[in-house]
């Protein structure tokens, strides 16, 4: 193209241009939100009713739950031992040393545990259903299976969200259990706290609501990480650059919504107690 | 073939991707019991022309006429049910691939009729015998199997519940030619021993001529010429000339 050409091509839209953007950006996001929200529906409806998929159900509580342990588990010792390293140095500036058995407890049940367990999930669980969804979109697979009168929302999406719903709470009290044990090592084997101590401290100060509440934020954004990764697996196109495009989409905007709901129901809680 | 009502009928389908007319008023039929198969280019629409009776893909405009009866307008549910009485081969078989090979044979029987999975296994292995597949192979995982035998399995998971009406995505792409003329004679077997109607779509010549009772050419999203399977390579029709003699030259011309 020449340069004539060129200026040609561009000048007559340019004048539109930041609104057309603007514009064309804004239709994209509306229409995103309604389709994730059309989506959702369904495979909310294809998870609650009849007829289940069992062995489907069983093989994502296993993919879901079982294979994420050792991953959420060892995120999960490790920040609990820097969060007891910063909160006793942090504390130490205004003599409240002792207080860190508590605050390292109210941070991981109420905070660190289900986010931390969720984002791993992000970057475990999500990504592969988004891949497998996603491959077998591009090979027909998906089409095969309508034509074998079987539903994929029942199939493959209903099955992968009971399980993101009920797997990340569970992951996420080993989560909790793991990340005080944490604390717990840094105290007692680094920085002179009574074992028995630690743990009545920790014990008598946390209240159930610090870890109910844990765990509903848990099974909200294990919701999220299944239906982001079933969402972009299933709406792949375009062969293995799309299957890697719907990988990246559903890590990323897991992440996202995990942090940004995250925020959503601490404020909602907050206010409640 | 005028006082039949057709097992499957196309009447009028438009289908526009991005305002191209991939189909652009289709009309086609196939008698019960008889085998048609659609040539032509690619990019003709002839995916989308499989895609649209198999309601994968919706028409903007047209109907889809089963046994005389419209099947755009039918709800998931319906389409379901309809979908018992199909099967259909994919061109790259489609197989599940976290599913053994007869998991994938029974997929039907299992997850949509209720069968009983040892029930359903005697059937598909059975399916598989249909194919000439061993046995042995039941257990294995389609990625364990070669691109012919996956074929075959694929065409065996297509006949197990002995479908009204069969459809051929492609049946030999990306086959060496023995292994391609063993699939069309098992294709054509298959149609014949359950009396099925069947729609194949390719641009394989000798795949046409094995498994097709008739033959229709699609181009430019219509059906330009039809008649028996003999009459391909006799007919003065230039645009079937050119297709069938494989010439760069002629009516139809390509972009490349």
């Amino acid at each position: 193209m020449t340069a004539v050409e060129a200026t040609q091509r561009v000048a007559p839209r340019s004048p539109g241009n930041p609104v057309r953007a603007l514009g064309r950006s804004t239709l994209a996001a509306v229409r995103m939100v309604g389709s994730v929200g059309v989506f959702a529906v369904r495979g909310v409806a294809a998870a609650l009713t009849p007829p289940w998929f069992l062995g489907q159900l069983w093989r994502q509580f296993v993919a879901i739950g079982f294979f994420s342990l050792p991953v959420v588990g060892l995120t999960a010792i490790f920040t609990g031992a820097a969060l007891a390293l910063n909160i006793f140095t942090g504390g130490g500036r205004f003599n409240a040393e002792q207080v860190m058995p508590q605050i390292v407890a109210l941070g991981i049940t109420r905070e660190l545990g289900p986010v931390l367990a969720a984002l791993m999930l992000a970057g475990r669980v999500s990504a592969a259903i988004a891949a497998e969804i996603g491959a077998m979109r591009a090979t027909e697979q998906i089409d095969a299976m309508r034509t074998l009168s079987t539903d994929p929302f029942r199939y493959l999406v209903g099955p992968r969200l009971l399980a993101g719903v009920l797997m990340t709470p569970l992951l996420t009290a080993v989560a909790d259990t793991i990340g005080v044990a944490g604390g717990w090592l840094v105290a007692t084997r680094v920085l002179d706290f009574s074992s028995a101590v630690y743990i009545r401290n920790t014990i008598d100060f946390l209240q159930s609501w610090d870890i109910v509440s844990g765990l509903i934020k848990a099974a909200v954004f294990g919701f999220i990480v299944a239906l982001m990764g079933c969402y972009h697996g299933y709406n792949a196109k375009g062969g293995a650059r799309g299957v890697g495009r719907a990988t990246t989409h559903a890590v990323v905007s897991s992440a996202i919504l995990i942090f940004g709901s995250d925020y959503l129901l601490t404020t909602l809680f907050t206010h409640a107690s | 073939m005028t006082d039949v009502t057709p097992k499957l009928a196309w009447k009028g389908v438009t289908k526009r991707f991005e305002g191209r007319a991939v189909l652009d008023g289709l009309d086609l039929s196939v008698a019960p019991g008889r085998s048609l198969v659609i040539i032509g280019g690619s990019g003709q629409g002839k995916s989308v022309t499989i895609k649209t009776a198999l309601g994968l893909m919706r028409p903007d405009a047209g109907k889809i006429e089963l046994d005389g009866k419209n099947t755009v307008t039918l709800s998931e549910g319906a389409r379901r049910k309809l979908f018992s009485r199909v099967g259909v081969l994919f061109q790259g078989a489609a197989l599940f691939d976290s599913l053994t090979v007869w998991e994938n044979v029974a997929f039907r029987l299992i997850n949509a009729d209720g069968l009983n999975r040892k029930a359903a296994k005697e059937r598909a292995i059975e399916a598989l015998e249909q194919v000439r597949l061993s046995p042995d192979v039941a257990d294995r995982f389609p990625s364990e199997l070669s691109g012919g035998m996956q074929k075959r399995a694929g065409l065996a998971r297509a006949v197990v519940a002995q479908p009204e009406i069969l459809f051929f995505d492609e049946p030999t792409t990306g086959l060496d030619p023995i292994t391609a003329a063993a699939i069309n004679e098992l294709i054509s077997h298959q149609v014949r021993r359950l009396g099925s109607t069947a729609v194949s779509i390719t641009h394989d010549l000798a795949s046409a001529q094995t498994i097709g009772d008739e033959i229709a050419m699609l181009h430019g999203g219509k059906i330009i010429w039809r008649g028996p399977a003999a009459e391909l390579r006799t007919t003065d029709n230039p645009y079937v000339r050119q297709f069938v003699e494989g010439r760069a030259e002629g009516p139809i011309s390509h972009a490349v």
